[in-house]
């Protein structure tokens, strides 16, 4: 089910926007207010909570003994799950996560996967036996837009909150974390660029385009989403844009 | 997680707590931002959110009652909620618990006066200790008001125990594990009505009058905290000038 924008609201956001302006008074490249709270969970080997405005996402990480997949034995596990609680919107159900959690969770996933920001390789107890298993859960709490940013942000914070390994005659003594990505969306609405879009801005969004730096200013993962298209210079315009939000995000993560 | 040797030590539990003693708890009306009504709930160690949706249509339609509406409750543990991973989705244990937590907030509702509608109450239980169940439904009962539903009064809940022979308040983690006794009660206080009770253990004739009583006045401890939170909300406050 998805939530209904009347033609006067639309027209509104999108002709502000066109104008250099936003309908709360942000300008076009502008967060909203951005928390970071770590440590939040006991049960969880590491936990954050991220606010941006009025979007609030709980990410909690567990670290599991299991087997390696046969393809590589001397690596850890690393799964990312998200669950759009029914409670965090009224357009979301019961339910097996659908195609917009998947999503959410994998583009999460792609981040840290490939800024390889967690060694994976010192999570091996035993080659081809037992390996550490790392679970990533997002837990969407409330949903004013920017899903991805959000959960994005939580799940690097809830990795830096995890504590020391121990295992009967293996330790690790810093949980290996060699990378901050960083997720930053930035959207197109009416053929202008904005970051960090509200939820009724992302009901009248063209296009959206995730990118996720590295402390390197470099690109590791990127996700086009909606039916709009981009330009190529607006896809550099984009780039640029996300590298200074993420650096500024970053410093965040403490 | 080992059985400790003895769960009471003169008279004390592991925790420090008499066995009359309910957790530290914080109880807090409108924690969420969208839902219409929500609460948050901490009862010693357990974390919980509760966020109501309507009177609002319901879908599918043919779920739809013609002359009242209908209370749907959704339990629901975080991944990482307990020690061992829980795999995501419901499970046999969350659908009961979803069925028991309607059925004990069933009775304060006027369904009746929103036909052919659904109120959704859903549990997000975030970090469990023991309890969960009533953490969720003393905080769904904020979140209710908070939605400004009518309710003939709020309903509280606290489970009561036993172990090793002492009949004890709002087990916690090692208590409900070892413990011979567990007993989640939910009432309506002002009535002392309860609309919630299950137990799995031993009780003695006597030792069940006790217990009852105890949770009584848990119950009534958590009512007056809750009435707080939702005061603590809507309570205008004239500006200090």
């Amino acid at each position: 089910m998805a939530e209904i924008v009347s033609r006067v609201k639309r027209d509104y956001i999108a002709s502000l926007i066109q104008q250099g302006k936003r309908a709360d008074g942000r300008a076009t490249d502008q967060f909203r207010e951005v928390s970071v709270e770590k440590d939040l969970i006991k049960t969880a080997d590491g936990s954050a909570r991220v606010k941006i405005g009025k979007t609030h996402v709980l990410v909690g990480v567990k670290l599991q003994k299991g087997e390696p997949f046969p393809d590589t034995p001397d690596s850890g596990v690393l799964i990312v799950g998200s669950e759009l609680l029914p409670m965090a919107s009224p357009t979301f159900e019961v339910g097996p996560p659908r195609e917009e959690a998947i999503e959410l969770a994998r583009v999460v996933d792609r981040g840290i996967r490939e800024s390889e920001s967690i060694d994976l390789d010192k999570l091996v107890i035993k080659s081809g036996e037992e390996v550490w298993s790392v679970f990533i859960d997002i837990d969407v709490l409330d949903h004013d837009g920017n899903l991805i940013d959000a959960s994005a942000l939580a799940a690097i914070a809830a990795l830096t909150d995890v504590k020391a390994l121990k295992e009967e005659g293996w330790t690790l003594p810093e949980f290996p974390l060699k990378e901050k990505p960083v997720a930053v969306t930035v959207v197109k609405v009416n053929g202008k660029l904005i970051v960090d879009p509200k939820l009724d801005e992302e009901q009248v969004m063209d296009a959206r385009l995730t990118i996720v730096t590295t402390e390197d200013d470099s690109i590791c993962a990127m996700q086009k989403g909606c039916a709009g298209s981009f330009q190529k210079e607006e896809i550099e315009q984009a780039y640029v844009i996300a590298r200074g939000k993420a650096a500024e995000l970053r410093k965040l993560l403490g | 997680m080992d059985k400790p040797e003895k769960l009471m030590i003169d008279g004390k539990r592991l925790d420090g707590r008499s066995p009359e003693e309910l957790r530290p708890f914080k109880i807090v009306a409108g924690a969420l931002e969208r839902a219409d009504g929500s609460a948050y709930v901490e009862m010693g160690n357990n974390k919980v959110f509760a966020a109501v949706y309507g009177p609002r249509e319901m879908h599918p339609r043919h779920h739809a009652l013609p002359d009242q509406a209908v209370l749907r409750c959704r339990y629901n543990m975080a991944p990482f909620s307990v020690d061992d991973r829980k795999k995501p989705g419901p499970n046999r244990r969350s659908i009961e618990i979803s069925k028991v937590t309607r059925e004990a907030l069933e009775p304060v509702m006027f369904l009746e006066l929103y036909p052919r509608s659904v109120i959704d109450v859903f549990v997000e239980v975030l970090q469990a200790d023991a309890g969960t169940r009533t953490a969720g439904i003393n905080a769904a009962s904020v979140a209710l008001a908070d939605a400004g539903i009518p309710m003939k009064d709020l309903v509280s809940s606290v489970a009561v125990g036993k172990v090793e022979e002492t009949v004890v308040m709002d087990l916690f983690k090692e208590e409900d594990q070892w413990g011979t006794t567990d007993m989640p009660i939910a009432m309506i206080p002002r009535k002392k009505a309860i609309t919630l009770l299950q137990m799995d253990g031993h009780f003695t004739e006597e030792e069940f009058k006790y217990a009852l009583d105890l949770a009584s006045r848990g119950c009534t401890q958590i009512y007056e905290a809750q009435r707080q939170a939702l005061k603590e909300k809507y309570t205008m406050r004239k500006e200090e000038e």
